[in-house]
């Protein structure tokens, strides 16, 4: 029998970038807010400390600071007429656990998703006509535009100190920025990181084809700084170990050191670790909840925590996973496109182009989690799709983020694996070799989709997730075209060799890591028909449960999510603190 | 060793002349490590002696494959002397090896290549498992076991598991080599404090500098210039 708490006004489910957020934002409002953690707690010191935070081996190879995927995991088939299996290892993205979330060991790539990307079913619609979108594919616009989002993306960048150079500010275009961006209310907290050297070559190469270079937007801070909130961040020292690990310098912005300690400071906020939320309890009618039962894993105990509000934060994957083992909303079917609970998960499809230069040094070992020079002219809808047949694009991408020899030591095509010959050719090009990847975006499309396995259970004897996904025609027709562009800025640098062109042309697979931008499945949206939650990622069946995270995108974009997902979380707190609370209940009319 | 009475082409099983050796010349070593020469093998601390998971016929298997993979020359020492197979017994002893942080439950079944690792087994059962069945393999087609093939035997059955070639019993010979490949690299570029990558040799191979990383200035201070520092392990800084 699990036993009953004391009763708080808001219980947030996960404690990483969107969680943290809320904390802050709604105990600032003077409510009483429960933070529930199923990992544990870590702190810059002593858990990040040089040198044992630089351990290759046990935080990039064997994931020390991941979900662990022998308690809970999920299943995975390509296609619907396959068995689903679980991802018995992690591989092809990397959740996080403990408080801090993924924020801890991301690489804080922080990009805004430009107005079309938000709007993109419209965009489509007036640029290419109805019928440009192909058959299967569940193209919508996000219920709120990017307008409506700017003052919450400009939140999120000054809260987390990101470190770049404006395109356009209030409609002004700036000279180095990207040109492409929407309007920004005023320019970066930070300027941009130092560039390394083949961020200069690729940047001259860009130019020199015509596109419109601009420094990547890092969470890496360029310089130390101070956050609305009081909250310090140190130097980024280009150290080399920052995707996969803690920061020793407090120089990449994460929960743990802002959002988090800031809600800290106010004493009606509370967390608990090792706190595994199983469900969400809900009253007779099925229409508020109650609050959650979490287990603490140390003991294996159950409690039951009654809240007024409920807010999922524990990442999209997460979120839809407690919503369908909850039993909110009507679960998606593929056969009917009906439902909407697992509707429209989106990944990304990613390519690399390789280059070597037999006469350039580019000291690999210092980088930064976000260092690298981004073109974004064939991204999102910043080109004429027309005579390409495909709807989306990439941002092409040189990064000098890490030369960590376990997992980099890029040889040219063709050099053997081992021998002698190998160790020659792996001292001769590990400084002398710069990739250029392409990070696409990826369109929701009927067959793809988030359910519960029949099969496989978790620790606390609950079904999996079961994830159903495979590419798409026009996802690999995006892939080729973006990455016949990465390929020629390569060839325009001048490389001794560059890899062959390959852009993704296969179906996806678990195994290799490819992004941990996952999203969808609990998407926003105008109809409760169509959509998960409303505008304000409130639930549209359970009106006191939000839903926040990359679950609410209705498709995804060719950037990395956070920028997106932290301007949702506060555009989220900002609804509840000024529209929820004083009439609770939905907030848009189903 | 010598090739003693083995034809090559006997054991390759009749795989035909799509199995042939990976360029095995060895390339002329233009630029050897500073300080490290095979006539004399790395300095620093010893390697770890003894294994504990690994039993004699295991280890001697090890020992050849890794040194098949890390040969010594002018570069550095072999991978045996640099502790690989220390580090991969260790890895096979400790909790990676017995499965942690993998979902193990079943039903079990096949699965498709993108639904990735579907073996019952933990990897430290697989690799036994594996070298056993590929032993058996050896001694069936050349009469011999692996680590007492000559060298050109031994690439064939390294590139026949590379390219999954070998029908082994138990066991797919490509996920068998992925695991084993993976751990030896690892034991040539994991922090020594593992046991492997001795007197940092795998890091003076290629020139990464270790655990000290502070490089604000450094990274204006040398962009397009070789950057050379005394690598430094999580062992020199504790
Ligand atoms: C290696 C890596 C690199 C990345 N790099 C970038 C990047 O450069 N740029 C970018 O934009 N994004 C990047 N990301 C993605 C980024 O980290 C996520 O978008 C972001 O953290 C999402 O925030 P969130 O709050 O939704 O989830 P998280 O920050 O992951 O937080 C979710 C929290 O919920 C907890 N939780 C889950 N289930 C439960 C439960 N049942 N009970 C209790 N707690 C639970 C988890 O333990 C976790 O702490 C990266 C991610 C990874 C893993
Ligand atoms: S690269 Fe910079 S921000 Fe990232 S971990 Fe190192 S010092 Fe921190």
């Amino acid at each position: 029998m699990a036993t009953r708490l004391k009763p708080v006004d808001v219980v947030i489910v996960g404690m990483g970038w969107t969680g943290g957020i809320l904390a802050k934002e709604l105990s600032d409002a003077g409510l009483t807010v429960l933070g529930l953690e199923r990992g544990v707690n870590r702190t810059t010191e002593p858990d990040f400390s040089v040198p044992m935070i630089r351990d290759e081996l046990r935080y990039a190879v064997r994931h020390e600071l991941y979900m662990d995927v022998s308690r809970d995991t999920l299943t995975f088939r390509n296609a619907a007429r396959e068995t689903a299996l679980p991802m018995r290892r992690l591989g092809s993205f990397l959740p996080g656990e403990g408080v801090g979330g993924a924020g801890l060991h991301w690489n804080g790539q922080t990009y805004r998703f430009s107005p079309s990307d938000h709007s993109l079913r419209t965009r489509v619609k007036e640029r290419y006509g109805a019928a440009f979108a192909p058959e299967g594919m569940q193209l919508a616009d996000w219920p709120m535009t990017y307008d409506e989002l700017e003052p919450y993306y400009d939140k999120f960048e000054y809260m987390a100190g990101i470190s770049g150079q404006a395109g356009n500010i209030r409609g002004e275009t700036i000279e180095g920025g990207n040109p492409f961006e929407g309007p920004r209310s005023r320019g970066y907290p930070n300027p941009p990181l130092k560039a390394s050297l083949s961020g200069v070559m690729y940047e001259a190469a860009a130019r020199e084809l015509g596109y419109h270079p601009f420094p990547r937007p890092a969470a890496n801070m360029s310089r130390a700084y101070v956050n609305p909130d009081g909250m310090s961040l140190g130097e980024c020292q280009y150290c080399g170990h920052c995707e996969n690990f803690g920061c020793e310098a407090n120089a990449k912005a994460s929960p743990h050191i802002t959002v988090i300690p800031a809600a800290q400071k106010n004493a009606n906020f509370s967390l608990r670790t090792q706190a595994w939320v199983t469900r969400v309890d809900l009253h007779p009618d099925g229409k508020r909840a109650k609050g959650v039962t979490y287990t603490d894993v140390r003991t294996g105990e159950e409690f039951e925590q009654p809240a007024d509000i409920v807010a999922l934060c524990a990442y999209g994957l997460g979120n839809v996973h407690l919503m369908l083992l909850s039993g909110i909303g009507a679960p998606y079917d593929p056969d009917t496109e009906t439902g909407v609970v697992g509707k429209g998960y989106c990944y990304q499809l990613t390519s690399t182009v390789q280059t070597f230069f037999e006469d350039r040094n580019f000291n690999p070992f210092m980088g930064a989690g976000s260092l690298g020079v981004v073109v974004d002219d064939v991204n999102g809808d910043n080109f004429d799709h027309g005579p390409h047949g495909f709807i989306g694009g990439a941002s092409i991408i040189n990064a000098t983020t890490h030369g960590r020899p376990i997992a980099y030591r890029p040889l040219p095509p063709g050099t053997p694996k081992w021998g002698s010959e190998w160790k020659a050719a792996s001292r001769h090009w590990y400084g002398r070799s710069t990739s250029i990847g392409t990070q696409g975006s990826n369109m929701a499309s009927r067959g793809n989709y988030l359910s519960l396995d029949p099969t496989y259970r978790n620790a606390f004897g609950q079904p999996l997730l079961r994830l159903t996904y495979d590419f798409t025609e026009n996802d690999f027709k995006q892939s080729a075209f973006t990455t016949k562009i990465a390929h020629d800025i390569g060839r325009a640098m001048g490389p001794t060799h560059i890899s062959p062109l390959a852009p993704k042309s296969s179906s996806y697979s678990i195994v290799p890591y490819q992004s941990t931008h996952n999203t969808g499945g609990a998407i926003t949206g105008h109809d409760p028909k169509t959509s998960a939650v409303n505008r304000y990622l409130q639930s549209w069946d359970v009106s006191n449960l939000f839903v926040v995270g990359a679950s609410a995108f209705p498709q995804n974009a060719g950037y990395n999510p956070t920028g997106a997902v932290g301007a949702l979380a506060y555009w989220t707190a900002d609804a509840i603190r000024t529209r929820y609370l004083s009439a609770p209940g939905p907030l848009v009319p189903a | 060793m010598t090739d003693e009475g083995l034809d090559r082409r006997r054991f390759l099983g009749g795989l035909g002349a799509g199995a042939a050796a990976l360029g095995a010349d060895v390339a002329e070593a233009a630029e050897p490590a500073p300080g490290v020469t095979a006539a004399s093998p790395a300095g620093g601390p010893p390697a770890l002696a003894g294994y504990q998971f690994l039993n004699p016929d295991e280890a001697a298997f090890m020992e050849a494959f890794v040194d098949h993979l890390i040969p010594a020359d002018a570069l550095s020492p072999s991978g045996t002397e640099l502790g690989v197979a220390v580090y991969v017994d260790r890895q096979l002893a400790g909790a990676w090896g017995k499965g942690a942080r993998m979902y193990l439950q079943g039903p079990w079944r096949r699965g498709t290549p993108n639904q990735g690792w579907q073996s019952p087994m933990t990897p430290a059962d697989l690799v036994r498992t594996g070298i056993a069945a590929l032993d058996a393999h050896c001694r069936r087609v050349a009469k011999l076991p692996f680590e007492r093939l000559g060298p050109d035997a031994r690439e064939d059955a390294v590139a026949a598991l590379a390219q999954g070639k070998i029908e082994l019993e138990g066991v797919a010979s490509k996920l068998l080599f992925d695991t084993l490949y993976a751990l030896a690299t690892e034991g040539l570029f994991a922090d020594p404090i593992y046991g492997g990558n001795r007197d940092k040799a795998g890091w003076r191979l290629v020139g990464f500098p270790g655990v000290i990383a502070t490089h604000a200035q450094d990274i204006e201070t040398y962009r397009g210039r070789r950057y050379d520092a005394e690598p430094m392990s999580i062992a020199d800084m504790s």
